[in-house]
Parts: C-alpha cells; structure tokens; sequence
C-alpha cells in the first residue's frame, strides 16, 4: 500500500515539474518576440526595407571581426544575411574585383596591380601584435629585424639584443593561429619559425612567458595583462594609438575590399557603412582589434 | 532478461566496431596521399607550410614510444612495490590509509596533473638543469609515471591478494623469509595480473593527451630528454581545431589517431598474449 502512495505521488511531482516547465517556456517567448520587434524599428527607422544578401570571401583571420559585426548587423537589418567563407586574403582581393562576392576580406593591404584592377581598400580595423617578455627580462627595445632573428633562430641568447646572458626561449603559437599567421607574416618569418615550444592559446602562452625570464612570445595587443612585458618595437610602444596611427610596425589592416565603379546592393553598402562607422568600434574592438574609426 | 543482457553486451562491440571503421575510413586518405613510407617515417611535420607542407610523423610516434617507456621504467617499479606493500607488508592500519590515497590519486583529472606539472614540475626541471625552458619530454614522463601508478597499483594487489593463501604459508614452512616469499613465491605466483597492470599503465601513458599538452612543449622535434615534443595524442588534439575540414592536415590528424589506436589494438594483443602464455 505505502508502495503504491509512494509510486503514485512520485508522478504527481513529476507531471507538476512538466508543466511547470512548459508554462515557464511559453510565457517566457512571448515576452522575447515583443522586445525585438520593438526595438528593430526603433533604432534604424529608415531602413527598413534593406533586406538581401551580403556575400564575403576572403581572410581567415577576420573570421571573428566579420562574424562579430555581421552578428550586431543583424540585429538592426533582421532581412539581411551576411555570408562569410574564409578562404585567404588574395582570393578575397580576387573575389571582389570578379564580383563573385559583394565585398572581399583582406588582412593586408593592397598589392599595386590589384589597385590597378579597381580594387577600393576600406579599413575597418587594425590588428597589433603585440612582442611580450617577462617582467623580469631587462630588454626593453627590439627591431624588427631582432625580433626575426630571434624567431627564426639566429639570434639565441638575450645578451647579442643587449639583456641579460641568458638562452632564449622563443614561445609561438601552433600551427594554424590567425595570431601566428599575422606575426610570421608582418615580421617576415613565414614557415621559419624555430620555436621552442609551442601553444595552443593566447592565455596559454601568455601565462607562460610570465613564469619564464628567457622567453620572448606575441600575442593580440587584447591579449597582454600586467603578468608579461611588451617590448617596444623600433622605440614605439604598442598601443590601440600607436596601433591605429600606423606607428607601431607589428601591425595589419583588416580591409573591406570593393571594386571602383561598381555599386554596391543597398544591404552590402549598409553593412559597409556600419563596419566603417563609430558604432561598429566597440564591437570590432570586442573581437579583438583597433577600429580605426572610433 | 537474457535479452538485456545481450543487447548491453553487444553495445560495447558495436562501438568498438564503429570507432574502427571510422577511423579507418578516414585515416586512410592522408596516409595514401602522403605515402605509407613518407607518413611513418618522415621526420619533418610542417602542416601549414605554404609552400612545403610535410607530414611525417616519426617525431611522434618516438615521442610517444619514450615518454611511455621512461614513465613505465619510473612508475612500474615504485607501483608493484607499493602493491606488495599494501598486500603483504603493511600493518592493516596503515595499509587503510594508504589504500584511499592511491584511489584519490587515480580519480584526479588529468588536466589537474597537467596543471600542477605546469606549476610546479616545469619551472623546477628549468632550474634543476640551467635550461632556457622547462617543458621537455622529462617533465612529461615525470607526470605520466605518477599517472599511470594507481593502475598499476591497484590492479597488482589485487592480483597479489588473489593468490592462495597456502602459498604463503608453505613457503614461510620451508624456512623462507617474509620478503623472500612475497618476492619469491607470490609475485611470480601473481605475475600475471601484474603483467596486465603494465600493460594498464602502458595504455593510459599512450593515450593520455590534457596532462602532457601542458607540461611537453608541442614543438614537432624528434625526441630529446630535455626538448619541448609533441606527443601523437597532443599532435591531433593541438591541430585540430584549426584544420579546416576536407583539407589534407585534417585527414593527416585522424591518420594519426589510426596509427595511435594501431598502437594501443597491438598493446592488447601483446597482453593477451602474455595471459594465454601463462595458462599453458
């Protein structure tokens, strides 16, 4: 009999729990439908009738700048669809002065005989990599022709840059990093990296250079902390202003490419315009970049 | 009921079977392209080289093959000795405390173990011998050997425990000490159940990946005690969020999970080898 009650009040409290639930989600919709439709028309009244398409190609690495402003783009034009397919910077170029995309990507700027072929290069970021040491490390200063040298293994002791005589241990991240691509890449040390060792975070590598004396590493300027040291590159500081004043070297345009002459669809021009605006700058800076348009 | 049973039973070989097929279908496309010959015994792994890609995982599989070597010399030694300890040495007192240390010790993650190696074990190995950094194949092998000794201790002294308690008393009979026995007539009695724990140990030491991507370095070199190396198990899970799919880096890391399961499939044959052998 206790058996029985026991069983019995068992699916009482289960079927409650069921219902509960399923009153939690309906009521909870409801509310979440009313808030976006009320806050489309509000902060783009005008635009309303934008909808379509935005095809873009190009760079990997500003997958997460795109997606990010894509995301916030959204949300203003809910009719838009902004594609992304990453498949390299020269391909993107290419794409944009074919037409096969509405905009093209790229993390570098401009080569002369694209320029010639109509490609328009619109900055909508810049990506500084920032050189970081231990606090502990004495070298405050490198050049770019140091820092290659260290990366690429002919410099190996910190006494030939003027520290301390200590080996050094050259940290970088694993093969594929967006982050590891722009710095071989600016630096000019592409597939001749002799790392030390290698990581598979900014964090990772971070945390590591701050328990280490000897070690040099890069990271985006988002990533560096109190914990490490960036070094100052041919005397410039690495900051989002010297970053966005073109002053520090370890640094590269994200570019929205589009072709002279050619108009944009009205969604593409909007989405163009609301990368290069003030507004798109948080967001850009939130993915891991300097806007240069704040 | 019997049915159940079945059924559970079989889930396991179908997972099994699922697993292989799997890693066979799409390991094999990279090995072709690359060459059998090419893939093995390559020692250069660039896999984002633009201009020159190469996929050799020689340094790997050394990397593997010594770091499970050094954590078996280190960690097989001090676990069948502290087997014998908890079976046949200690006071029953103290064998109570010990015994729930050891099972702590198998129940902590190994991202843990990881990172206490980062910690502590790395800046020490720096120091210790005057290196530019410390994570090397030695900080990985001291982190493996811990790792693999509550197998290895567990699995022992059950094995010692199970051996008849005559042996003991007919051997102390004969006039033998307590250690000649234990060393003497109950390892050997039990040795296959120890040859089963190594071969535990063995597994887990090859398979593991989250302790010793923090502690090894990740860089591709051929093996060295002191060199940052990458493991095979650390090889796939280090690449593989950034290989796009399809590409031949992608297909090159499951190729590398084939030849790591081709690893532990040989590891199980080579123990049931050594349990058939000790039943004849």
């Amino acid at each position: 009999m206790k058996k029985i009650l026991a069983i019995v009040l068992a699916l009482v409290l289960a079927l409650g729990l069921l219902t509960a639930c399923g009153a939690g989600s309906s009521s909870s919709q409801a509310p979440a439908q009313e808030s976006s439709s009320a806050s489309t028309p509000a902060s783009e009244p005008a635009e309303e009738s934008v909808s379509g398409v935005v095809n873009t190609s190009g760079s990997t690495s500003m997958e997460s700048v795109v997606l990010a402003l894509s995301e916030a783009f959204k949300e203003m034009y809910p009719d838009v669809t902004v594609n992304y397919s990453g498949n390299g910077s020269g391909a993107g170029v290419e794409a944009a002065i074919a037409g096969t995309s509405d905009i093209g990507l790229a993390s570098r700027d401009l080569k002369e005989e694209e320029s010639s072929n109509g490609a328009v290069a619109n900055v909508v970021a810049k990506d500084g990599v920032a050189v970081i040491v231990n606090p502990a490390n004495g070298v405050e200063d490198l050049t770019v022709e140091q820092i290659a040298d260290i990366f690429s293994g002919k410099i190996t002791n910190w006494s030939e840059v003027g520290g301390e005589d200590m080996e050094i241990a050259v940290y970088g991240r694993e093969a594929g990093s967006g982050t590891r691509g722009a710095f071989e890449e600016i630096v000019g040390v592409v597939d001749a990296c002799a790392l030390t060792n290698e990581y598979s975070s900014t964090g990772d590598l971070v945390g590591n250079v701050a328990g280490n004396e000897n070690a040099i590493g890069y990271a985006s300027l988002s990533a560096v902390d109190e914990t490490v040291k960036a070094v100052k590159v041919a005397g410039v500081e690495c900051t989002e202003d010297t970053v966005k004043d073109g002053s520090y070297a370890i640094q590269r345009p994200f570019v929205m490419v589009t072709k002279d002459g050619t108009a944009l669809s009205a969604a593409a021009q909007a989405f163009l315009d609301f990368a290069m605006s003030a507004e798109a700058a948080p967001i850009i800076a939130a993915a891991g970049a300097v806007s240069p348009n704040a | 009921m019997r049915l159940i049973f079945t059924v559970c039973g079989f889930i396991a070989i179908a997972f099994v079977l699922l697993i292989s097929v799997y890693l066979i279908l799409s390991g094999l496309p990279a090995i072709k392209e690359v060459g059998l010959f090419e893939f093995l015994f390559g020692t250069r792994w660039d896999s984002t080289n633009k201009t020159d890609p190469a996929y050799g995982i020689l340094p790997f599989i050394l990397t593997s093959v010594w770091g499970t070597c050094g954590a078996i010399v280190l960690g097989v030694p001090v676990g069948i000795l502290t087997a014998v300890f908890l079976a046949r040495v200690a006071p029953p007192k103290l064998a109570a405390a010990v015994r729930p240390a050891v099972d702590l010790l198998a129940g902590i993650p190994s991202v843990v173990y990881g990172l206490v190696g980062m910690m502590v074990l790395v800046p020490a190995i720096k120091d210790i011998f005057d290196l530019k950094a410390g994570d090397s194949l030695l900080a990985a092998i001291l982190v493996l050997a811990v790792m693999i000794l509550p197998s290895i201790i567990s699995v022992s002294e059950t094995a010692l425990k199970a051996v008849p308690k005559e042996y003991t008393e007919g051997s102390l009979a004969l006039g033998a000490t307590e250690l000649e026995t234990s060393f003497k007539v109950i390892l050997p009695a039990a040795r296959s159940g120890v040859a089963a724990s190594v071969v535990l140990g063995v597994g887990r030491a090859i398979g593991e990946a989250m302790a010793i991507l923090m502690v090894a370095g990740n860089s591709p070199n051929m093996p060295g005690l002191f060199k940052s190396v990458k493991f095979l198990t650390t090889a796939i899970a280090s690449e593989m969020s950034y290989a796009s799919v399809g590409s031949l880096q992608r297909n090159a890391l499951y190729s590398i999970g084939l030849v790591l399961f081709v690893f532990i499939m040989l590891i199980n044959v080579l123990l049931n080898m050594i349990l058939k052998k000790d039943k004849e």
